[in-house]
């Protein structure tokens, strides 16, 4: 295989992942708009989709009926995360809250080990395994299900934001809370939509992502962390920034672990991949602290 | 007002002086307790002196870390998701030093403070200068990257294996090689962090992070360097997080990556959150109580298999339950008196900037 060749299977494989990662940054930066929180219960909700997934369908569910259902679920799922860890704390600071969606992780993740065991599961490919080719590169053709589904999700919540109605109100909130509270807008409405719209973009990246690398019940954290810092690079008060991020960091990671065995002579092998996409991250952030697509944040008083 | 503060300021504590030396007498002998019960002695449950040792001493050693994070949190108002890299830095070096070059335990604990401190101040310098939560993704992109690490550094850590016959803590010839001695040697070292707390809490740059506490906006106006005092509360926890980790490396004899990942950080926020942030004791509550339900849960667990699959959710629902029910955390319940103004938490810049 040529050099071209690997480097396109590479970035599939990157991109791929990396749509995971931006579809959870999304979500996570949903609901940082609208309540200020760090959900930290968002990879969660990325295993809790897998997980139904594969159960439904283990009931002898088509797939397509049981992708909804597991949607529907886990949305429902993140809905009440809302009411108990936020909600239940109207005047509580940021950082309580931000440790009440901890607990809820550890609610769901204790959850799904009691319901599902610790063993990992695995959905069937959408549309089998016979490799797609592009040159010499045979790429898993769930993978490109992962890319357009994820592509899908992203313009769709682009669409709901600036053309529906509930939107735009999402939006104002998210600019200014007691001016969209003025013109009456319903903010703790608005909240429960972020949550549940956060946890449907995870689930169906859980999805469809299930196939490819399997689910496990401890495997939720991996997402958050990633996802977060996908977020973050990106800019977490930009949607957009957040994918953008995801990607970068998938592709980083599947680059770095391509080459850099070749690349250092071996000093630096490809089990290192992950930390070098997450330090070039932390290197990003700490160049431009407001993230690479984010508004510059004023300093400190 | 607090009830920490009204626990620690000398002037605000309405404890009668009897009834504090009621508290200290019992603190002093829960602590004496696995040193002077007798070899074959059970307590109900068959608990035994050596195994109340083991939990004493894991206790001590996660008191020291969380009282390094609950000043972190209660005073500086910022979150560390990798203080378990820390913890991890602090044990390996002690490892690796001890065992490769062959260095004395305490000079390798010292090696390990300084490697420490040195990674909190290039990691604390610029982040703590801006608002938000930036400590947050950075200790949180740390601890993943020094976990990586950990693992994949074959040649200098084990990699999966780990690093094994590290030897005693000891000084000179003198080696703490039993159990108790070890314990007394995690206690001694928790009452000193105590005291240190205690007396940064109540100097000058204490008196600077209170303010902090309250609000940052009028700190800054009253010419506190807020900025730097962040930091230097970051760079001690950080710190006592080494210490902490080279008394687990000497205790255990081996370390390998496992205990030093994310769910130890979060592990960590649990204690400090349950006992309380913005107390010294309130930390030192929770690792106590963590501690104590987690061993209580294995145990039940061996007789009935499910428990031990419950004990995730089980602090899952305890966390939740504290930060809605007491938030400020168990030490709420030692200082509680009707007609006391309560409120949230942990004051972060978030409220100001809200």
């Amino acid at each position: 295989m040529s050099l071209t060749d690997q480097i396109v299977q590479y970035l599939v494989t990157g991109v791929s992942i990396g749509a995971v990662y931006g579809l959870v940054g999304l979500g996570l930066a949903i609901i940082f708009n609208a309540t200020g929180v760090i959900n930290f219960a968002q990879g969660e909700f990325v295993m809790l989709g897998g997980m139904c997934a594969v159960a439904f369908t283990g009931l002898g569910m088509p797939l397509i009926v049981a992708a909804l259902l597991s949607i529907a679920v886990v949305t429902a799922v993140g809905l009440l995360v809302e009411r108990l860890a936020i909600r239940a704390l109207p005047r509580a600071s940021i950082i309580t809250l931000i440790i009440a969606t901890i607990g809820a992780s550890f609610v769901l993740k204790g959850g799904a080990k009691l319901l599902w065991g610790p063993e990992a599961v695995i959905l069937p490919s959408f549309s089998g395994h016979a490799p797609l080719h592009i040159g010499a590169a045979g790429i898993d053709p769930q993978r490109v299900w992962v890319m357009g589904v994820a592509l899908v999700s992203v313009i769709g919540v682009q669409l709901f934001f600036k053309y529906t109605l509930t939107g735009k109100a999402m939006q104002a909130c998210a600019i200014n809370r007691s001016a969209a509270q003025l013109v009456g807008i319903n903010i703790n409405r608005m909240v429960s939509l972020s949550f549940g719209l956060s946890a449907a973009l995870a689930a169906i990246g859980g999805i469809v992502l299930t196939p490819v690398t399997m689910m496990r019940y401890s495997q939720g954290a991996t997402f958050t962390l990633t996802g977060f810092l996908a977020a973050v690079v990106g800019g977490l008060g930009n949607g957009i920034g957040a994918v953008v991020g995801g990607i970068m960091l998938g592709v980083l990671e599947a680059l770095a672990g391509g080459f850099v065995d070749v690349a250092t002579r071996g000093l630096i092998h490809s089990g290192y991949s992950k930390a070098i996409a997450l330090a070039v991250a932390l290197l990003i952030l700490w160049l431009r602290p407001q993230g690479l697509l984010g508004r510059r944040e004023r300093e400190s008083a | 007002m607090s009830a920490a503060r009204q626990i620690a300021d000398k002037g605000g504590a309405r404890w009668s002086s009897l009834l504090r030396a009621t508290a200290w007498l019992l603190l002093a002998a829960v602590v004496a307790t696995p040193l002077l019960l007798g070899e074959g002695y059970r307590l109900p449950g068959g608990v035994g002196k050596n195994y109340l040792l083991t939990i004493g001493i894991f206790t001590g050693i996660h008191a020291i870390i969380a009282v390094g994070l609950g000043l972190l949190m209660g005073y500086a108002g910022q979150v560390s998701l990798g203080h378990a890299a820390f913890y991890g830095l602090g044990a390996y070096s002690s490892a690796i030093l001890t065992t490769k070059l062959g260095l004395p335990p305490l000079l390798a604990m010292l090696a390990g403070i300084m490697l420490t401190a040195l990674i909190a101040l290039i990691l604390g310098a610029p982040t703590l200068r801006l608002h938000g939560h930036y400590l947050a993704m950075f200790t949180l992109g740390l601890g993943m990257i020094v976990q990586i690490v950990f693992n994949q550094a074959r040649g200098l850590t084990g990699g999966f294996g780990g690093v094994r016959n590290i030897p005693h803590l000891g000084i000179g010839s003198w080696q703490f090689d039993t159990k108790p001695e070890f314990y007394a040697v995690v206690m001694l070292t928790l009452g000193v962090t105590l005291l240190m707390a205690h007396n940064l809490v109540n100097s000058r740059s204490g008196r600077a992070l209170r303010a902090l506490h309250e609000s940052e906006l009028a700190a800054a106006i009253c010419g506190v360097d807020v900025a730097r005092s962040k930091l230097q509360v970051f760079v001690i926890s950080a710190v006592l997080a080494s210490v902490a980790g080279s008394l687990y490396a000497h205790f255990m004899r081996f370390v390998s990556p496992g205990p030093f990942g994310f769910v130890f950080s979060v592990d960590l926020l649990i204690m400090v959150v349950v006992g309380g942030a913005g107390s010294i004791w309130g930390p030192v509550a929770g690792a106590a109580l963590f501690n104590i339900l987690s061993e209580t849960l294995g145990k039940i667990g061996e007789q009935v298999p499910w428990v031990a699959d419950l004990d995730i959710v089980l602090f899952g629902v305890v966390l939740v339950a504290v930060v809605v029910f007491l938030p400020r955390g168990l030490v709420t319940l030692a200082a509680r008196r009707p007609g006391r103004a309560r409120g949230p938490a942990i004051q972060p810049e978030a409220q100001a900037e809200a």
